[in-house]
């Protein structure tokens, strides 16, 4: 699926066309460089690499350095492989190595997008936060100090162990999570800002993938 | 708030500030677009603002009337395309930014002094 790479930027709302209030994420995204394409004869599958957002040269490997200096490019942060699938656009023939990609070049005002980033972290937390258990629901009639714990997690003398995958508390956010469907309300290429409804993953100015 | 925000905002906030400033305390008049089917039209509605609140795109104004005897709050959000304009008929003089107080009282201790 063709895409670019951007920076969310943070929440607002604005007023659609049917007058109706919207909440929209705004993202940063592009100018992206095509850093790679790759095709079917040579690697097996059609797909482009896009780079984004500077980087130090000091701070690159020299490997990598040799990766930007083939597409002609300075050396950059994120690198995002979009690739074409069977019975999705074909769009890789459209692009060539060193190419400058923006905003305007991929989306247009009411595409569907999906957008995927990293959730926020929310550290250790228990299963009511993380699996959504309902908890005990009632703090008094005798209840002690167990209202937000998990319950029983299985038989003692049978099966007389815990069955793998039950949820438990732990390491919660920091996940890839991708939000479907989100309508493109509006581009300004100038700007290389985008709008989409609704909320997208991740904190503010945390690296998003978006694609059509 | 970033300023790429903003910067998507100002153009809701270009057509907002043809509106009179007011605040709390004073008595407005909006006039809302209505629709009904096809048609639209515009209604007025007068009363006394009790809080403004929000910033940027969120900012929203509650504004209440007492008709008939019955108390009506209505909140509009500053930027709605459905207001239409917004006249101040009166300036009030209040002590404080949220006038919660009012809906406790009703007659003579309801009242809002005029700011002179």
């Amino acid at each position: 699926m063709s895409g670019i790479i951007g920076k969310k930027i943070g929440m607002t709302s604005i007023y659609g066309v049917d007058g109706r209030n919207v909440a929209c994420t705004v993202i940063e995204a592009g100018p992206c460089v095509v850093t790679q394409v790759k095709k079917e004869e040579t690697d097996g599958y059609s797909a482009i690499q896009l780079g984004y957002d500077e980087r130090k040269e000091k701070n690159t490997p020299k490997a990598l350095q040799g990766h930007f200096k083939n597409a002609q490019t300075t050396p950059k942060k994120k690198l995002v492989e979009f690739r074409e699938y069977e019975g999705y656009d074909t769009f890789v023939d459209k692009y060539s190595l060193g190419q400058t990609v923006t905003i305007g070049d991929v989306f247009e005002e009411g595409d569907f997008v999906d957008v995927a980033g990293s959730s926020k972290g929310k550290g250790f937390q228990g299963v009511v936060k993380r699996h959504g258990f309902g908890g005990v629901g009632q703090a008094t009639h005798g209840q002690h100090n167990r209202q937000r714990a998990p319950g029983s997690i299985g038989g003692a003398s049978y099966p007389a162990r815990v069955f793998p995958g039950m949820r438990m508390a732990g390491r919660t956010g920091g996940d890839r999570v991708k939000n479907t469907n989100l309508r493109v309300l509006k581009v300004i290429p100038e700007k290389n800002l985008l709008l989409v409804s609704g909320s997208i993953p991740g904190a503010k100015n945390s690296f998003v993938i978006i694609e059509k | 708030m970033s300023d790429l925000i903003k910067e998507i905002e100002k153009e809701y906030h270009e057509a907002v500030s043809k509106f009179p400033d007011f605040k709390a305390g004073d008595t407005v008049n909006v006039h809302v677009r209505i629709k009904e089917g096809n048609k639209e039209r515009i209604q007025q509605y007068q009363g006394a603002v009790i809080q403004k609140r929000g910033s940027g795109n969120s900012v929203t104004f509650t504004v209440r009337k007492v008709s008939s005897g019955i108390a009506v709050e209505r909140i509009f959000p500053l930027i709605s395309p459905a207001i239409d304009k917004i006249e101040v008929v009166r300036k009030g003089s209040v002590r404080r930014a949220k006038l919660y107080y009012l809906r406790g009282r009703k007659g003579k201790s309801a009242r809002i002094k005029e700011k002179i």
